[in-house]
């Protein structure tokens, strides 16, 4: 293929001794947008450690039971509030990650229970060690869980790597099937209000006129409503019946219907910028169809932005269900989600006498930030001609 | 500037109206009426309610109506002032809510000039002093303070406080206060518990204003008018304050409008952590127990406090940045 611009550049004609400066030239202006974008993103180390981060949390939502060693809603009254167990790596001078076995008593004057270690007793963490029943992948049923007791769990034999909550429940398990929901609610969520930001956006910035200026108003009018006390209210008022699957979903609406702005206004800002542009005039001129010409050949040319919004809106999701959760509105027991983890953190007194119930809140602020970090390297690489 | 700050008023009239209409879905969305809710309240109390009560009730609150019959009839009670009866208090809405709302208008306006009051100087340095030690402080609290949310951080300086210093930093008031009438006392009490809520509140919001500022500050320095400035020989101090920062407060201004609903919806969460005496607590508690028309009221009126403020930052917009005035004229 003839490139004017190539030849016309006096580096680029071949001269011993420049070989290799002028190949990556020519890598350069060969390479397609999404090569060039991945190239930019690549330099964003901050980014590309932040996907590392974001791909990780969701082999959890996909292996959560795997990862899980104790089933999420067995409770076990004599294990309530259960601090961290420490966990040993040697065995005298071997290798042998074990925890010590743990004694629980009533403490006789402030009636709560208190914990104390055995050393005596070494409970040795196996890895790949049977657990409860599970379908690996949704599909292979199994019982091996990556760490794990030898013989059947019970009160003594047991591991609590992050302790346990009031009605003695694991807090790891729990936090790893709290991932699979809190992940993918925001997931469906950002989904659905990238539907409608790209629809509402696309008429606003590709149509404008009369259809513009109505979006454009509702959208300022939506943004100008604090969302909280609206989705409390549209929450409060899901039936009480519902099962866990419906207020999952319902939530996510509910979520996704003020939060698909942005988005939209993503969308708009690009449509604007590219229906004056030359490809679009002679795709128009050359009699493609409308739908042919915003799908086949504007809808590409800006993909890239439209992921780097995706990104940006989705810990906002997260961030949304999990105060809803807190708040005790969004989902509900037995669904288990960072949210309802947290929900038995919001007293200061059990928070200060059982800081453990605290961790969920390390996941939400890893994730959010990692995905931050990752949609702002995303929206740089995006725009890879440009500076 | 007038054409501008009426079209500005007349959004602002349009959005009220969205959100009386959201407000009123939020009332009439849960099953059952207030007639049924109240009739379920006197069976528990043992008293029972006559059909025939139940049916003066239902017609005295236009219940049975086609629903534009019943919002215009709730519009009718709220211009005149009153907001209907809380179930649960079994009092007027506007008693139960009064000094909460103005409450919650002062911890959300506290956060909001606090919000000012740090990112107008950090944005400053790191933007003057850039890639300096301070920017990079600056820069990564910042992105803590977006990447955390607010309740979460309410949560553990609470947990912090508790610990480390064995003392309660929740409330607005000390407790001995708590009921007291409004005193000299009392004004005090509330302005020595406010700066940590409104930190709390206000810490997103800051990392952005930061961000912007630094960001706009930068693009200004870069300005020939500012080397113009300089071979002049101002000083380097009068040269950024008084014709870069100016410029670039106008996004500043801007932002008003999408930071206070940011604030206010915060507002509710965060008080419940740390149990100040806003609408919020009370925004769940009348949701939980479906006490709707005091929910509905406080979701009005926090939208239409939301509305107006946005309102006079556009107003301060026009007056900061007279190139808006000339647009329109």
């Amino acid at each position: 293929m003839a490139r004017p611009d190539v030849a016309l550049d006096p580096t680029s004609v071949p001269v011993p001794g420049a070989g290799a400066a002028d190949a990556i030239k020519q890598r350069i202006f060969v390479a397609s947008q999404w090569q060039l974008t991945w190239w930019r993103f690549r330099k964003h180390k901050v980014a590309v450690a932040s996907a590392l981060v974001v791909i990780g949390f969701y082999l959890v939502v996909m292996g959560a039971d795997f990862l899980a060693y104790a089933d999420p809603n067995a409770s076990e009254a004599q294990r309530s509030l259960m601090p961290p167990q420490r966990v040993h790596w040697l065995d005298g001078w071997r290798f042998g990650p074990h925890v010590y076995a743990v004694k629980g008593t009533r403490d006789v004057q402030s009636f709560r229970r208190v914990y104390r270690a055995d050393p005596g007793e070494k409970i040795p963490i196996r890895l790949f060690a049977k657990g409860f029943e599970y379908r690996f992948l949704g599909m292979i049923p199994t019982t091996r869980h990556l760490i794990g007791v030898d013989g059947d769990r019970d009160a003594t034999n047991t591991i609590f790597l992050l302790g346990t909550d009031v009605q003695g429940r694991d807090l790891w398990s729990r936090l790893m099937y709290g991932t699979r929901i809190s992940l993918t609610i925001g997931l469906v969520g950002v989904t659905m209000s990238l539907v409608l930001g790209v629809v509402l956006g696309g008429l606003s910035g590709f149509y404008g006129g009369i259809a513009d200026t109505l979006i454009q108003r509702a959208i300022e009018i939506l943004r100008s409503i604090p969302t909280i006390p609206l989705w409390m209210g549209l929450a409060a008022a899901l039936p009480r019946d519902w099962s866990i699957l419906q207020v999952y979903f319902a939530i996510t609406i509910i979520i996704s219907l003020l939060a698909w702005t942005e988005l939209a206004r993503v969308v708009r800002g690009r449509f604007l910028s590219l229906r004056e542009e030359d490809f679009v005039v002679s795709a128009r001129l050359v009699g493609c169809s409308q739908m042919r010409t915003i799908f086949v050949h504007m809808v590409p040319s800006f993909m890239s932005h439209i992921i780097a919004a995706t990104t940006l809106a989705l810990p906002a999701m997260i961030v949304s269900e999990t105060a809803l959760s807190f708040l005790g509105l969004g989902l509900r027991p037995p669904a288990m989600s960072w949210g309802v983890l947290l929900q038995q953190a919001q007293n200061v007194q059990t928070v200060a006498l059982s800081p453990w119930l605290m961790l969920p809140a390390v996941p939400v602020i890893v994730v959010v930030m990692a995905f931050n970090f990752l949609g702002d390297g995303l929206r740089d690489a995006a725009d890879p001609y440009g500076r | 500037m007038l054409a501008y700050i009426g079209r500005r008023a007349l959004l602002a009239i349009f959005t009220v109206w969205a959100i009386s209409v959201l407000s009123f879905a939020i009332i009439q969305l849960p099953p059952g009426d207030y007639v049924t809710s109240y009739i379920a309240q006197m069976a528990s109390m043992g008293s029972v309610v006559t059909d025939e009560e139940a049916q003066n009730l239902r017609i005295q609150y236009g219940l049975g109506q086609p629903i534009y019959v019943q919002y215009l009839k709730w519009m009718r009670l709220i211009a005149q002032g009153n907001f209907g009866m809380s179930m649960e208090w079994r009092r007027p809405v506007t008693e139960v809510i009064a000094e909460r709302f103005w409450l919650t208008v002062v911890v959300s306006v506290a956060s909001l000039f606090l919000t000012w009051v740090l990112a107008l100087p950090i944005g400053i340095y790191s933007a003057v002093r850039q890639y300096s030690v301070g920017d990079y402080v600056g820069t990564f609290v910042g992105f803590i303070g977006l990447a955390v949310p607010n309740f979460l951080l309410a949560l553990v300086l609470l947990y912090l406080g508790f610990t480390l210093f064995n003392a309660h930093i929740g409330g607005l008031f000390s407790p001995e206060l708590q009921d007291a009438s409004w005193s000299v006392a009392r004004v005090w009490d509330l302005l020595k518990h406010l700066p940590i809520p409104a930190l709390i509140l206000g810490l997103a919001g800051t990392a952005q204003q930061i961000r912007i500022m630094r960001a706009n500050l930068l693009d200004e320095l870069r300005k020939p008018y500012v080397v113009t400035a300089r071979s002049k020989g101002l000083t380097e101090a009068a040269l950024i304050l008084r014709y870069p920062v100016r410029l670039a407060l106008n996004p500043f201004a801007s932002t008003i409008g999408y930071t206070l609903p940011y604030i206010v919806s915060g507002s509710i969460i965060v008080s419940l952590v740390l149990g100040l005496p806003t609408v919020g607590p009370l925004l769940l508690k009348a949701l939980i127990a479906q006490d709707m028309f005091l929910a509905g009221t406080i979701v009005l009126l926090l939208g239409v406090m939301t509305v107006i403020g946005t309102l006079i930052s556009d107003i301060l917009l026009v007056w900061v940045d007279p190139r808006i005035r000339l647009e329109d004229t």
